[in-house]
């Protein structure tokens, strides 16, 4: 009895790379909206933007933001939002500057104590959302009061710093040149051999990985993309990556902290592409009830991505506190804003059950270049606000748009 | 006497299907008018085009109403001349009181700003028409569900109802409140309301109607008069379900094998409303290679009853066991359930069952996952290996597993549901309403798959309000009211009548 016809596939094979671009706009959008942002500003700018000391400096000052955004797409792709994590990184910024500049404490126990004391708050904001279905935004906003007041009392209004040399690496550190002899090698004067290496065997370490998926997709009959295509996204990629490399080679290397957000990035892209607590993740946003059903525990999980955001939230409060050298009260003010605005602007789903590591990463770069290449220009911080909350609505509104087209 | 509505041969129909058949329905003007069927036959629709859910135009056929031709194209103009309909789920706003209930969308304002004064005084004549002794101030949700009723109906009086319309009015309310309701229809009738009610309960149907009219497969099958003595509960049995067995079942030898489930003194209380038991003292068993079936009304509990074992998924206060190949089995939480060895294929698949934005392949792992995984990876390889097995097993109909299931047929997607089921390895597998929603061809490939599940020695619970379903595919047939199993019914015994019978008598 065959009455119902076969579905139609939704992509067809192979079509040239332009016609493969228009269906997948919604994909690959925001990356292109990031190439076209940083080549505005690289003319803007007369070329500051992707000067060496310019590029080190967009990696520092969004370092924070990043690895926020990672613990900020689990819960929104769970279906929540977490509004504390600003409060958050100034309160533990702040507890860190009390038991290392106050009580003498050592990094090694401060480090390890103020990460707990962000797993504490997460557990504790976690269970109301969790357990008692309580709507993570009044919990997490009540957080956002609560420890914007406490590091207020923490710091008794002051601020407090500086901090140990060691602890100032989290943030301001570089991993110095372990392989000397490729300078020695290429002739050049001032420029750090091991930045280029790594930056070369993870270009091509991406485009293995690609050619692997590639031939699986196409082993599994998964409509795969163009070769033209691929080669010229993966010709792009590694060259950003190289080119990045060298350019940080030149100034002082790889900053410790992009190293942190590189792993960081990389081990929560596995977790959620990879895993099975990430698959459960998605399945819990994009329909709880038959998450539930399916024998998923949706409540636990809905608790752990409220416990990793604390953690995630209070690592960034250090390395914030570690590039300013001090903790003061209004540290980490709106940056919930800045960081859900990433996780938006890189295509994750209000209602949940979709979105991106990659995504919140290039959504967190295309805010960190705005405000990057406004303030080289001199734009006011009053134009500034305007563009990023036109910014963050136009890409949402794109990405409605394209599902909506899709559909 | 002069009929206060006539509705001449509608036709409805929606992709794909007629609902309604060439309809007719005369309603004599100060009568109360029974309207009779099984779940699916059509008197809903009738209703919502009779009140204009369904707008003029969106249906074939007449309606003649107070002598004129009527043509709503909303709800609001048959309201104006006086047609009321209360539906089944009653329309209320819990926390709002009785009085701005009954004036909601119908406000007593001047300009804009509500006058109180007026709104307490007319909702306190309406409250003593209905006999309802209730403060106007009281929340609708401090009341019970059949004073709920009774203000539904004060509402409708509100607004100078002529034709009162009440679906299932005493399905949810105790015997005493039911005979209130019943009585102050008849009291509304002496002052010159016309009803038509629409009950599957036929002692009250033949208590109170002055003609009864039956549907089945939207259409008409017959109008009985109370004076010629007509209306007996046999007779409109007969006419509800007198229909042959168009549908094909594929042929199957019945082994029952062991025991496999067992469910023994299980009692249930409402999540919300805990003074209602859902679920009263069921008791039931399926076995290896057996194909059970439950049957009832909507709302009989049998759903309750499923998710209600499934994990404790439904319901407060479960007290009751679970055996599971003879020996007691922890079904406390889904994920236990489902080591257990129960399955549950909900009826609501779009909201339960799958993650629509998800692909096949994912949607079908869900319940598993960790079949396909080591140390918490999933190898996407093996997992499309897996998709791809049932894809082919059970012959989902798409290029590959990678479509997004939201964009499938309502077949594809029931077969998504089952492969993911099928996945989770089950002894048991519950399946609530397995063929809902979906066309006749899926429909006999599901059959299909059924057969084969139970000859590999699995046990299949089946839900269904299709009769015809059930009498062709069950080994056993349970039938359920009310919340309690009020019968049990081998194959060769049950009948469409000896079911229908134990509904309507228990």
């Amino acid at each position: 009895m065959a009455s119902e016809p076969a579905e139609t596939p939704i992509a067809q094979q192979g079509r040239s790379a332009g016609q493969y671009l228009a269906g997948h706009l919604r994909d690959y959008g925001m990356v292109l909206a990031l190439i076209a942002i940083m080549a505005f500003f690289q003319v803007m700018t007369d070329g500051t933007l992707l000067r060496p000391v310019n590029i080190t400096n967009l990696f520092l000052q969004n370092s924070y933001i990043i690895i926020m955004a990672l613990g900020m797409l689990l819960v929104i792709v769970a279906g929540h939002i977490d509004l504390s994590v600003g409060s958050v990184v100034g309160f533990v910024g702040a507890l860190a500057a009390v038991m290392m500049v106050n009580w003498d404490w050592s990094i090694y126990l401060t480090i390890p104590c103020c990460l707990l004391v962000g797993i504490l708050i997460g557990a504790a904001q976690g269970y109301w959302i969790a357990y008692w279905r309580i709507p993570s935004f009044i919990v997490t906003l009540a957080g956002m009061l609560v420890f914007r007041g406490a590091s207020l009392w923490l710091l008794a209004g002051q601020s407090v710093g500086p901090f140990p040399r060691q602890f100032q690496a989290l943030s301001t550190g570089f991993i110095p040149d372990m392989l000397p002899f490729v300078k020695t090698m290429l002739g050049v004067e001032r420029m750090n051999g091991f930045a280029v290496v790594t930056g070369l065997v993870i270009a091509g370490l991406i485009v293995w990985l690609g050619l692997r998926a590639r031939n699986r997709n196409r082993a599994y009959g998964m409509s795969a993309e163009p070769m033209s295509f691929f080669i010229m996204r993966n010709l792009l990629v590694a060259g950003a990556i190289v080119f990045v490399s060298y350019k940080l080679a030149t100034f002082r290397g790889l900053p410790n902290v992009l190293i942190t957000m590189g792993v960081l990035t990389i081990i929560y892209a596995f977790i959620t592409e990879s895993t099975v607590l990430g698959r459960r993740i998605y399945a819990l946003g994009g329909n709880e009830k038959a998450a539930k059903l399916s024998g998923i525990r949706t409540e636990r999980l809905t608790f752990l991505t409220f416990v990793n955001m604390g953690m995630l939230a209070a690592l960034a409060g250090l390395i914030f506190a570690a590039r300013l050298n001090t903790a003061t009260p209004k540290a980490g003010v709106s940056f919930e804003l800045d960081v859900i605005a990433a996780v938006f602007i890189g295509g994750a789903s209000m209602s949940g059950g979709v979105g991106k590591i990659v995504g919140a990463v290039v959504g967190a770069f295309i805010m960190g270049v705005m405000n990057n290449g406004m303030s080289i220009m001199g734009i006011g911080i009053d134009y500034q606000q305007v563009i990023k909350g036109l910014v963050l609505l136009a890409a949402v509104i794109f990405d409605v748009y394209n599902k909506n087209k899709q559909s | 006497m002069k009929p206060l509505l006539e509705m001449r041969s509608i036709t409805k129909t929606f992709p794909g299907v007629k609902a309604l058949n060439a309809v007719n329905l005369t309603v004599m003007e100060g009568e109360i008018h029974a309207l009779v069927g099984e779940n699916g036959a059509g008197k809903s629709t009738l209703m919502k085009v009779l009140s204009g859910v369904y707008p003029s135009g969106s249906y074939e056929g007449e309606i003649h109403y107070d002598g004129s031709v009527a043509a709503f194209s909303g709800i609001r103009e048959s309201e104006s001349v006086g047609i009321i309909i209360i539906h089944q789920e009653l329309a209320l706003v819990p926390l709002l009181s009785i009085a701005e209930n009954l004036f909601i969308g119908n406000e007593r304002a001047s300009r804009g700003v509500v006058d109180w004064h007026e709104t307490f005084q007319r909702t306190e004549a309406l409250l003593k028409k209905v006999g309802l002794s209730e403060s106007p101030g009281t929340l609708v949700d401090r009341i019970g569900v059949g004073k709920q009723q009774l203000v539904e109906i004060a509402k409708a009086l509100s607004k100078d109802v002529r034709l009162l319309i009440l679906d299932e009015p005493t399905s949810a309310l105790s015997e005493k409140d039911s005979q209130a309701l019943l009585d102050l229809l008849l009291e509304l009738k002496a002052q010159g309301v016309t009803s038509i009610i629409i009950s599957h309960k036929l002692n009250e149907v033949r208590s109170i109607a002055d003609r009864v009219t039956v549907i089945r497969d939207g259409a008409t099958i017959s109008t009985l008069d109370a004076r010629s003595d007509e209306i007996t509960e046999d007779r409109i049995i007969r006419d509800m379900v007198g229909r042959d067995m168009a549908q094909r079942f594929p042929e199957r030898e019945s082994h029952p094998g062991d025991m496999l489930l067992e469910v023994r003194h299980w009692n249930v209380w409402h999540p919300e409303h805990s003074e209602r038991q859902v679920i009263r003292d069921a008791n039931l068993n399926v076995r290896a290679g057996e194909v059970v079936g439950i049957a009832g009304l909507m709302g009989a509990g049998r759903t309750e009853l499923a998710m209600s074992i499934f994990g404790r998924s439904y319901g407060r206060r479960i007290s009751g066991e679970v055996l599971i190949d003879g020996l007691p089995a922890d079904v406390s939480t889904v994920d236990r359930s489902i080591a257990a060895g129960l399955a549950y294929v909900t009826e609501d698949r779009k909201h339960l069952g799958l993650v629509l934005d998800e692909t096949i392949q994912r949607n079908i792992t869900l319940a598993n996952l960790p079949e396909v995984a080591s140390f918490g990876v999933i190898s996407e390889a093996q997992e499309i290996n897996v998709a791809e097995g049932y894809r082919k097993a059970i012959n989902i109909r798409t290029p590959g597993v990678f479509q997004k299931v939201g964009n499938l047929s309502g077949g594809n997607q029931q077969k998504v549901v089952l492969s993911k089921w099928l996945f989770a390895n089950p002894k048991v597998l519950i399946l609530d309403e397995p063929t809902r929603g979906i066309d006749v061809g899926a429909k006999y490939e599901i059959y299909g798959i059924i057969n084969k599940l139970v000859a590999d020695g699995k046990g299949v619970l089946m839900i269904s309000s299709e009769l015809p379903e059930l009498l062709g595919m069950c080994d056993r047939i349970y039938v359920m009211n009310e919340g309690a199993l009020v019968g049990e019914l081998t194959a060769a015994e049950a009948s469409q009548e000896r079911i229908m019978s134990f509904i309507v008598r228990s």
